[in-house]
């Protein structure tokens, strides 16, 4: 029944193809394994059986992928969640208003550091480190110890400035005591080239989605400390970037892009179906990886044993708990982090930026064409569940996941210049006063 | 930025395809560039531009290197350099999205040197102009928040002491000059005490 129900779903869609602005599109990925959405769609038809013709174009750089979307080279393509915010205001590079209706992934990324830094970090904290995650703690002590020798600053590497790696990886430091701005030195360096600045020891330790922990921790070149499932649970990680421009002139095309992904989404979150991604990722050069790097990254690998419990916690969620949705709450948490970070330098309108570059709104009328349960409200409060709940304000109940924070603290997205002045360490260069004057 | 001596403008190459850069390399030393290219073992890019104190980049548009150049805080505030898009020749897309990426990004076709000079010295001056612009903006925004700041400030002894706006003024000025500290400074101070108190 259901699956004759989406036969005529899918016929209705072929025919309203002709409706669509545009039917050929040349979406921008990177090769990471949450470009599998992208992958799959193209792979298994999910783009065809709504009208699509698509071109996936590999990028190398997330520079790239924000000038060639800018540049109108793309029509959409995977982004880093807190790029299109940034793009939007300015942050970085030139202002070109960008938005988002659908997130790609939860989790994903994780922090390794060298061998031989782990090793010293076991040596002066033994429980910090047993512990998981292992606690930065251990590492301002070996940071102390460093200080006192008179030895150069650990270097500590993300991805690229707008990306959850570099928020993640800064709010794991400071709950350990350590500030990321004084402590340590922050580079940026291209996910394919970690493992190998880490071998050569240009660079102490990074941040960096999978398969590219896996890959280290398989090449015995470092360990891992950290989860970005253990710094938030559950935590947005890429999205599907426009730009506002582009959103505007194609809105049926925009919707079917975005029910084409929530098809791939659903159907790679189906257990028995993460061979076939592995092999369609490993394949066509879509992810230069290991199989066997990217099979343990998407099974959730040697961090724990249990397979199966890590396909519930750890590893990249495509589907299940509402991981497409487009939260408010979760780009209010970004643009928290560039304020805390001192990305943005003047105070703004947090909900009006927000408002303006999410868009839950679309988000909901493509799942309706599709029939998929969507969230009724654009925020929830971050961090306030240890366990699995349910959403009761969805068109359908949603089974949730945890939300919590590492350090418990809980978000309020109405409020970030409280949440922000609760943080010890910070680099803001706006005052949160004046933030909060913003808003209102 | 240190001044470039006319002619000899060093340049930066990051491009992985040694065949590519070495004649490019050649082609802009015959037209009296100074290129420098950083060591293979550690191809740090915030490093090579700290030490190497290029007047331009040229970076292979391919280049998954291309994101260490985005660090904006550390780069564009520390060491801003105009950067330079390489890229082949038959990408015109990519040509196309380089231009429009903005002022400090432009492109070379090929590597014949005699186009690549008119596209360097295109994207040192514009760079520049945009810079100063950048320059000139930031400094209006911040004298009129300073403005801001010695207003509140005024306003907060005009209350607490009763006195005239040109006394509040006055007194902000004695303070500075007796402290030797700017009238800004004087302000924040002010400001934050009438907080705690």
């Amino acid at each position: 029944m259901l699956l004759q129900g989406a036969t005529i779903r899918s016929a209705a869609w072929a025919a309203a193809g002709e409706g669509l602005e545009k039917r050929k599109l040349r979406l921008g990925f990177v090769p990471l394994i949450d470009a599998a959405p992208l992958v799959i769609a193209k792979e298994r038809g999910f783009f065809r059986r709504h009208g699509l013709e698509v071109t996936l174009s590999r990028e190398v750089s997330w520079a790239n992928v924000r000038d060639n979307l800018a540049a109108g080279v793309l029509d959409a393509a995977q982004m880093l969640a807190p790029m299109p915010l940034a793009s939007t205001l300015g942050v970085g590079a030139r202002a070109v208003p960008m938005l988002t209706a659908l997130s790609l992934d939860l989790n994903g990324n994780a922090i390794t550091v060298s061998a031989d830094l782990y090793r010293r970090m076991r040596e002066v904290d033994p429980a910090a480190v047993a512990r998981r995650p292992v606690s930065a703690a251990a590492l301002a002590q070996v940071i102390e110890e460093d200080r006192r020798a008179g030895r150069r600053p650990l270097v500590f590497a993300v991805v690229f400035p707008f990306s959850a790696h570099n928020y993640e990886l800064r709010y794991w430091l400071a709950t350990g005591g350590v500030d990321p701005e004084r402590d340590v030195e922050m580079r940026i360096v291209p996910p394919s080239l970690m493992a190998e600045k880490l071998e050569e020891g240009s660079i102490d330790g990074y941040c960096v989605g999978e398969p590219w922990n896996e890959y280290a921790v398989y090449l015995g070149l470092g360990r891992t400390v950290a989860t970005s499932y253990e710094i938030w649970n559950n935590s947005p990680e890429k999205v599907l970037g426009v730009t506002r421009g582009w959103a505007e002139r194609h809105p049926a095309t925009h919707r079917a892009l975005i029910r084409a992904l929530i098809d791939a989404a659903r159907w790679i979150d189906r257990p028995e179906n993460r061979l076939e991604t592995v092999h369609l990722l490993a394949a066509e050069s879509y992810v230069d990886a290991p199989v066997e790097a990217i099979v343990r990254a998407l099974r959730g690998g040697a961090r724990t044993p249990d397979a199966d419990a890590l396909m519930a916690t750890g590893s990249s969620v495509f589907y299940r708990f509402a991981a497409t949705f487009p939260w408010r709450s979760h780009a209010v948490w970004f643009v928290s982090q560039m304020l805390r970070w001192g990305q943005i330098e003047r105070p703004l309108d947090v909900a009006a930026l927000v408002d303006a570059v999410y868009r839950p709104d679309v988000y909901r009328e493509a799942a309706d064409e599709l029939g998929v349960p969507a969230p009724l409200a654009d925020m929830k409060r971050e961090g306030e569940h240890d366990g699995p709940w349910l959403l009761d304000a969805a068109t359908q109940p949603i089974a949730m996941g945890p939300d919590r924070f590492l350090d418990g603290r809980v978000f309020d997205p109405h409020d970030p210049s409280a949440y922000l002045a609760g943080f010890p360490i910070h680099a803001a260069r706006v005052s949160f006063d004046e933030l909060a004057r913003c808003g209102s | 930025m240190r001044e470039p001596e006319p002619g000899r403008l060093r340049v930066l190459i990051v491009d992985r395809t040694i065949d590519r850069s070495h004649a490019l390399r050649e082609a802009l030393e015959r037209e009296g560039y100074v290129v420098v290219t950083p060591s293979a073992e550690h191809f740090d890019l915030l490093r090579s531009v700290r030490e190497l104190e290029p007047d331009v980049v040229i970076i292979d548009m391919d280049a998954p290197e291309r994101d260490m150049l985005e660090d904006s805080r550390r780069i564009f505030e520390e060491q801003p350099r105009p950067i330079v898009m390489f890229v082949d020749e038959s990408d015109g897309e990519s040509i196309r999205a380089a231009v429009h990426a903005g002022v400090a990004s432009y492109v070379v076709k090929g590597a014949s040197a005699e186009r690549v000079r008119p596209v360097l010295e295109v994207a040192i001056a514009r760079f520049r102009e945009f810079q100063a612009l950048k320059t000139e903006l930031a400094e209006a925004r911040s004298s009129l928040a300073e403005r801001k700041l010695i207003e509140r400030a005024k306003g907060i002894l005009m209350e607490r002491r009763g006195c005239s706006e040109d006394d509040a003024y006055r007194a902000l000025r004695h303070m500075a000059m007796s402290r030797n500290q700017r009238l800004i400074e004087v302000a924040r101070n002010v400001i934050e005490l009438a907080k705690l108190i």
